[in-house]
């Protein structure tokens, strides 16, 4: 039987949890990140504790505890939920732990599915915590055991960085032996090592400065960098991540000879830099987002007085911005060679081809939400939004600002303090407001912000992949526990107006958002709706919807909606049903000429 | 020219919830039983949710996963406009393999923009490409499912592949819901059939 298999990258790390020995698992869910828990939940037999947090900052403070007993942990999440887990994290690499904790954060170069590509290698530098960097799903598994080590020698937590080609790219893997690391967990009380008051804060400062110089040099010899000398040439080639990968296809692909040397854990080598600069003269720089190493390269070279060029992303030779590729690096290459990149020539397609943008499911009950809101609050008033499948409600000019998770009821009671004069309406996701909604719904009420809150109770975390959160009585691993009534939560934090309705009920809710929009304070509508994806997975079936066509006038009021399952033809100037109907029925509540109904068996 | 990193770049293109990701796991799965080694990479989440969606699959590759342009050995489309859309991802002396049945995004039926006719998008890419271009949700639905569509293009596309068609099939039983075995290797032999 082989041990090879065809793993996505955060299969093949949530292995290598398993393989390093991972006793306490916790995250909140996040592209490129969400697998990772979500592969540990389905394991049958499991000799590990996993579990779905309500945000990072929790997730992390869970990891931090276990690790405290000697246990290993490990902590996942996406690289802007890191901000949320910031605090923790400065005062952990203080505090140190005794088992192996891996903090994993998933950056997202190009904002494929994020707010911002910022770069987890600063909080590395930052924190003073090493970060390895792999360049395949391969590495990243292999990483996850040797992290482990790497953070029980040094008694301080790794951060673990890989990025969305890593954690949603595909490899053979060559799978490893799982570790018997079976360590009784102890809490051993000693309030110099646990208790970060000030007098033992400034006694662990420089412990953990003193122990950087260890930490560079147990990194400098590990696996994850490799130096290759070439004698002829007087050019080298750092690359670091995933760029390693790109930029050595492009060495080939050109034919050039240069030194190389690939980077995959920070501190950064400095002995191999220092290796490399005896043998050339121009060093270019490749990595992903920030100038990170390219940076250290200069200070290294300051420091030996060396005249090595350093070219990179400050000179404009590596963009900064987004993701790079085979190409970017043939591209930078061909630039310091001084030769053609023999790039071929794109032309531009003379066809002008229809947008694609990612759109609400059909029969979203998010869509129905947003037209009954619309509906009473009118196109002038200000929608701040949040983060989640609702973001999409852009489309619909209900999503006015979306800066981060948490940040709608925020920026609502802003908008409301500034003195703005239009009526103020919300939405924000039921995980999202277990995340970080639930303070700004305090802090709103608190201070009298004459706004209102939508919380889109769709029933689960949707747009990561349906992991479940506390509002649906279920764990990540499926087992029921209390089900967080969010009518009595949002009372709890001294909200007085809560309305809960049914988002498919439209005059309902309309009717609700009318009474929530009069009234002085801060009032909230919680709509309720499964996801309907999930639902459908789980049995709902619902008849579909058809147009009448001898009743349709040609309005739009239901293409309008912008459900992906109505077309309109336009030389019939009607309206249709395609497949796609899932039956919420909200285009036959809308359309004013009785023209939509349920398909007759 | 494609890259001498690989030995078949192979783009999958289409839209979000056509079947893109198990069309590239059955090849990807396939090529590693037959020992290559493969670089893959997929659009999850946001862009996910009816958007456009591409997907790269490398065989016998052991660097990065992303094929650079103009790079890859073939192109399958599950949808017209997204075989124009990804063309440039496509070698001189690569092959377009398509389906033909559209699906309309949500900026064409809400009158945002214009769907071009199907027929011209395959008389465009025969400009500069070979073309194998068929419906094969149709074809799909002949073998039992439209859902089989992207099996059918499997079943197309195992023509270029270095792979066995044998260990191509095994997989599709291996991977596809028990009770829809029949129907994807039905439409596996249609498509296969559908390439001269």
């Amino acid at each position: 039987m082989s041990t090879r298999e065809y793993m996505l990258g955060n299969v093949a790390i949530a292995r290598g949890i398993v393989e390093g020995g991972g006793r306490v698992i916790s995250g909140y869910p996040g592209t490129p990140s969400s697998e990772i828990v979500d592969t540990l939940s389905k394991m049958k037999e499991r000799d590990f504790y996993v579990e779905w947090s309500v945000n990072e900052k929790v997730a992390m403070e869970v990891a931090a505890g276990a690790a405290m007993t000697g246990v290993r942990s490990v902590v996942t999440m996406k690289h802007v939920g890191l901000n949320v887990a910031a605090d923790p994290l400065m005062t952990l690499s203080y505090m140190g732990v005794k088992g192996g904790m891996v903090i994993i954060v998933a950056d997202d170069p190009g904002c494929h599915s994020s707010q911002n590509e910022q770069d987890t290698r600063i909080y590395s530098e930052f924190s003073l915590m090493p970060c390895l960097d792999p360049s395949t799903p391969q590495e990243a598994k292999d990483m996850l055991p040797y992290a482990f080590e790497l953070s029980e020698k040094f008694e301080l937590p790794v951060i673990f960085r890989p990025t969305t080609r890593i954690s949603h790219g595909k490899a053979d893997i060559e799978l490893g032996e799982i570790t018997e690391h079976r360590v009784q967990a102890k809490f051993e009380k000693d309030t110099s090592r646990w208790v970060m008051v000030p007098s033992n804060a400034v006694v662990r400062h420089p412990h953990l400065l003193s122990i950087q110089d260890g930490i560079r040099e147990e990194l400098e010899t590990s696996p994850w960098n490799e130096l290759t000398i070439k004698e002829d040439s007087k050019i080298g080639v750092i690359a670091a991540g995933i760029a390693s990968v790109y930029a050595k296809e492009a060495i080939e692909n050109l034919g050039v000879s240069a030194s190389y040397l690939k980077i995959g854990a920070y501190p950064v080598p400095e002995g191999l830099i220092k290796k490399m600069y005896e043998q050339v003269d121009t060093v270019l720089v490749i990595e992903e987002l920030e100038p990170i190493v390219e940076d250290r390269c200069k200070i290294i070279a300051k420091d030996m007085e060396s005249s090595v060029k350093i070219i990179g992303k400050t000179d404009g030779t590596v963009p900064r911005v987004g993701e790079l590729n085979v190409d970017h690096c043939v591209k930078a290459l061909a630039d310091v060679f001084k030769i053609g990149s023999g790039l071929p020539e794109i032309k531009e397609i003379e066809m002008e081809l229809p947008p694609r943008p990612p759109a609400m499911c059909a029969g979203c009950s998010h869509r129905a939400t947003y037209y009954a809101m619309k509906k009473v609050f009118g196109k002038n008033a200000v929608f701040p939004s949040d983060i989640g499948c609702y973001t999409l409600g852009i489309q619909n000019g209900t999503v006015d600002t979306t800066l981060c998770m948490g940040g709608s009821i925020t920026v609502a009671s802003g908008i409301y303090h500034s003195g703005e004069k239009q009526p103020i309406c919300c939405s924000i996701g039921d995980s999202t407001f277990f995340h970080t909604g639930m303070n700004g719904l305090l802090n709103a009420v608190y201070n009298k912000a004459n706004i209102t809150v939508a919380i889109l109770d769709n029933r689960i975390t949707a747009m990561t992949g349906h992991q479940p959160n506390p509002g649906m009585g279920l764990t990540s691993t499926g087992e029921v526990t209390k089900e967080i009534d969010l009518e009595q939560l949002c009372r709890g934090l001294g909200a007085d107006f809560v309305e809960v309705v049914d988002s498919f009920d439209v005059k309902a809710t309309v009717e609700a958002f009318k009474r929530a929009k009069d009234y002085e304070g801060t009032s909230v509508i919680i709509s309720k709706q499964p996801c309907i994806i999930y639902a459908r997975r789980t049995g709902v079936k619902l008849t579909p919807f058809k147009v009448d066509h001898d009743k349709c006038v040609g309005c739009r009021m239901c293409v309008n909606l912008g459900c992906p399952a109505i077309e309109f033809d336009k030389e019939t100037k009607k309206s249709t049903i395609n497949a796609m109907c899932t039956g919420c029925g909200l285009c036959a509540e809308v359309c004013k000429f009785d023209a939509i109904k349920e398909v007759q068996k | 020219m494609s890259s001498k990193a690989s030995k078949f770049d192979l783009v999958i293109s289409g839209v979000g919830g056509q079947g893109a990701i198990l069309a590239s796991d059955i090849i990807g799965r396939s090529a590693v039983i037959e020992n290559y080694g493969v670089r893959a990479a997929e659009t999850h989440g946001m862009a996910q949710r009816g958007g456009s969606v591409v997907n790269h699959v490398r065989i016998g590759c052991d660097l990065g996963s992303m094929i650079p342009l103009k790079g890859a050995d073939c192109l399958l489309a599950l949808e017209p406009v997204e075989a124009l859309r990804y063309i440039d991802s496509l070698a001189d002396d690569g092959v377009v393999i398509m389906n033909t049945e559209a699906v309309h995004p949500v900026t064409v039926t809400t009158g945002k923009a214009e769907y071009p006719d199907v027929e011209s998008i395959v008389a465009e890419l025969k400009k500069t490409h070979r073309v194998i271009a068929f419906n094969a949700t149709e074809k799909a639905a002949e073998a039992g499912s439209r859902q089989a569509m992207n099996v059918v293009l499997v079943g197309a596309v195992s023509n270029f592949l270095p792979i066995k068609t044998e260990t191509l099939l095994e997989r599709v039983k291996e991977m596809v819901p028990p009770k829809t075995i029949d129907t994807n290797v039905k439409a596996f032999e249609m498509g296969r059939s559908m390439v001269e």
